[in-house]
């Protein structure tokens, strides 16, 4: 295949995926403008763009955004020290790996949105349950590469930078961290997205504030338009985010 | 060197049940700690036993609409699944078949990328409080992971195959059923074990918001009237559930993959 062909295709493939999107926005406007499709249950495009752009101007989302941003802080931090310290203790022996691998596997195969009921019951509405359910999620992901990364070093390298009289330090640092990175970060990439994602929807289902509860909240007060902005809002946060932590990722993992 | 190896085997084997002893171990003391710290140190409205959870199993499947709930919820999931499986493969083998698979996976790729939570109180506005909310942000969940799966799979047989079926004078539906067919198993039931885990995760979430009725009233209700061990009792009877499905899932895996020897 030639070079000029290779490239009509791929102008072919955005071409294809472009005219995806316009079909997609052009039946939206159809089904408001023509097809008549209530505009409570589906507002048109235009006054959703004027809703969000009054979302984005009057800087109404900050609080919203701003509770959701911590609790996903607080959330992966708490994951992340319980995750990554559990997860290179395991990875210590060979024994407690074979013991609690399997275990802790299994019961990352259980949707753990079912302890959020259990959560509101011992830390209320607040953001309290929300951080316990974003940090119990992200915990699987990140124990578990912990484990495969700092289990799955050579053992030819450990012997060797023994034998040349590494100290433990020295080991970490040189041998074992620099083995293991790069199944650690893509753990606490999972993680860190599924904590996200976890938080929206216990904000969603039962809470005060955040960016799932504004969404809830406009669909109980029948307020589609503006419901619609803020889901785009969520939309655009959650792909920024996920961006910058695989960008992060692959940057990590070309050192 | 043969006993060498007879003896190593012994041994391993005995490493083995000594790891699953001390798995079950690991198991027990974290039973037993939570026994202890819920009956001596929790406040009781709050957190309850392992023990007092299991004698409150059948007072919560006596509990009015309880069962009806469990059954609710176990049907949407069967039914969104099947969905989830009847659009992910069809929609897999078109893509992964077709000469302009690039121009597809990435709408595709980006539509499982959206945070599909977020949509779910819109989508409850729309469909109404029923099983259809349920059932529709169920299969959502189920077929993306699917159909990605299903591409990978068709991507990954050797063209040979293809050919020689073809040159050998297979007809399309043939050279489906015992070329494509076999060779895309492995990452088909991957995905299906990924799409049933979000079919899962869909029906759960949609069940928790919708707290007028089902599960997710009576977590609502469990929670406010402080009852944890009901509470935790329909948790556990859900949690039963997904490993059950999980399990069951695994075994027609190997049934279906049995023919590949390596």
């Amino acid at each position: 295949m030639s070079a000029p062909r290779k490239q009509h295709e791929k102008l072919l493939s955005r071409g294809l995926q472009f005219s995806f999107l316009l079909a997609l926005l052009l039946v939206w406007y159809l089904a408001t403008a023509r097809w008549g499709v209530s505009r409570i249950l589906l507002p048109a495009p235009a006054t959703v763009w004027r809703e969000l752009d009054d979302v984005l101007r009057s800087g109404e989302f900050l609080p919203h955004l701003r509770v959701t941003l911590i609790e996903l802080a607080s959330a992966f931090a708490i994951a992340c020290t319980f995750g990554l310290g559990s997860g290179y203790l395991i990875s210590r022996t060979r024994y407690a790996m074979a013991v609690f691998e399997p275990l802790l596997a299994s019961i990352y195969s259980v949707p753990m949105i079912l302890l959020l009921p259990l959560y509101v019951l011992f830390f209320g509405l607040g953001s309290g349950s929300k951080i316990a359910l974003g940090a119990t999620v992200s915990f699987f992901p990140i124990v578990l590469s912990t484990i495969a990364g700092f289990g799955s070093v050579e053992r030819i390298f450990v012997t060797s930078a023994r034998s040349m009289g590494a100290s433990n330090a020295q080991m970490f640092r040189y041998v074992l961290l620099p083995a293991a990175l790069p199944v650690v970060v893509t753990g606490l990439r999972m993680g860190f997205t599924i904590a996200l994602l976890a938080i929206l929807g216990s904000e969603t289902i039962a809470s005060f504030a955040g960016l799932g509860h504004k969404i809830a909240q406009l669909a109980e007060a029948m307020e589609t338009a503006r419901m619609f902005a803020y889901i785009a809002f969520a939309v655009a946060i959650v792909a920024i985010l996920n961006i910058i932590t695989t960008a992060l990722e692959r940057r990590v993992k070309l050192q | 060197m043969k006993e060498n190896s007879q003896r190593n085997a012994v041994v391993w084997r005995m490493l083995i049940g000594r790891v699953g002893v001390a798995r079950l171990a690991a198991v027990v003391a974290a039973l037993l700690f939570w026994e202890v710290a819920a009956r001596y140190r929790v406040d009781p409205q709050f957190l309850s036993p392992p023990s007092r959870i299991v004698l409150a199993m059948p007072s919560l499947f006596e509990t009015p609409g309880v069962p009806a709930a469990l059954w609710t919820a176990f049907w949407e999931f069967g039914v969104a699944f099947v969905i989830a499986v009847a659009i992910g493969l069809p929609v897999g083998l078109a893509i992964g078949l077709s000469q302009s698979r690039q121009s597809f996976m990435p709408i595709v790729l980006l539509l499982y990328g959206m945070p599909q939570i977020v949509i779910l109180p819109l989508l409850v506005l729309w469909l109404g409080i029923g099983p259809l909310s349920k059932i529709t942000f169920g299969a959502s969940h189920g077929v993306f992971p699917i159909s990605i799966a299903v591409v990978a799979g068709v991507q990954n047989i050797q063209p040979i195959l293809m050919v020689a079926a073809q040159s050998m004078g297979a007809r399309r539906w043939q050279i489906f059923r015992w070329v494509i067919f076999p060779h895309m198993i492995p990452s088909f039931f991957a995905g299906m074990r990924l799409g049933m885990a979000g079919v899962l995760l869909g029906v759960l979430l949609a069940e928790l918001y919708v707290s007028a009725a089902g599960i997710g009233y009576f977590t609502l209700m469990f929670t406010q009237s402080f009852d944890p061990s009901r509470l935790l009792g329909l948790i556990a009877v859900l949690a039963v559930m997904a490993i059950a499905l999980n399990v069951a899932l695994r075994r027609a895996e190997l049934h279906f993959a049995r023919w590949r020897t390596d």
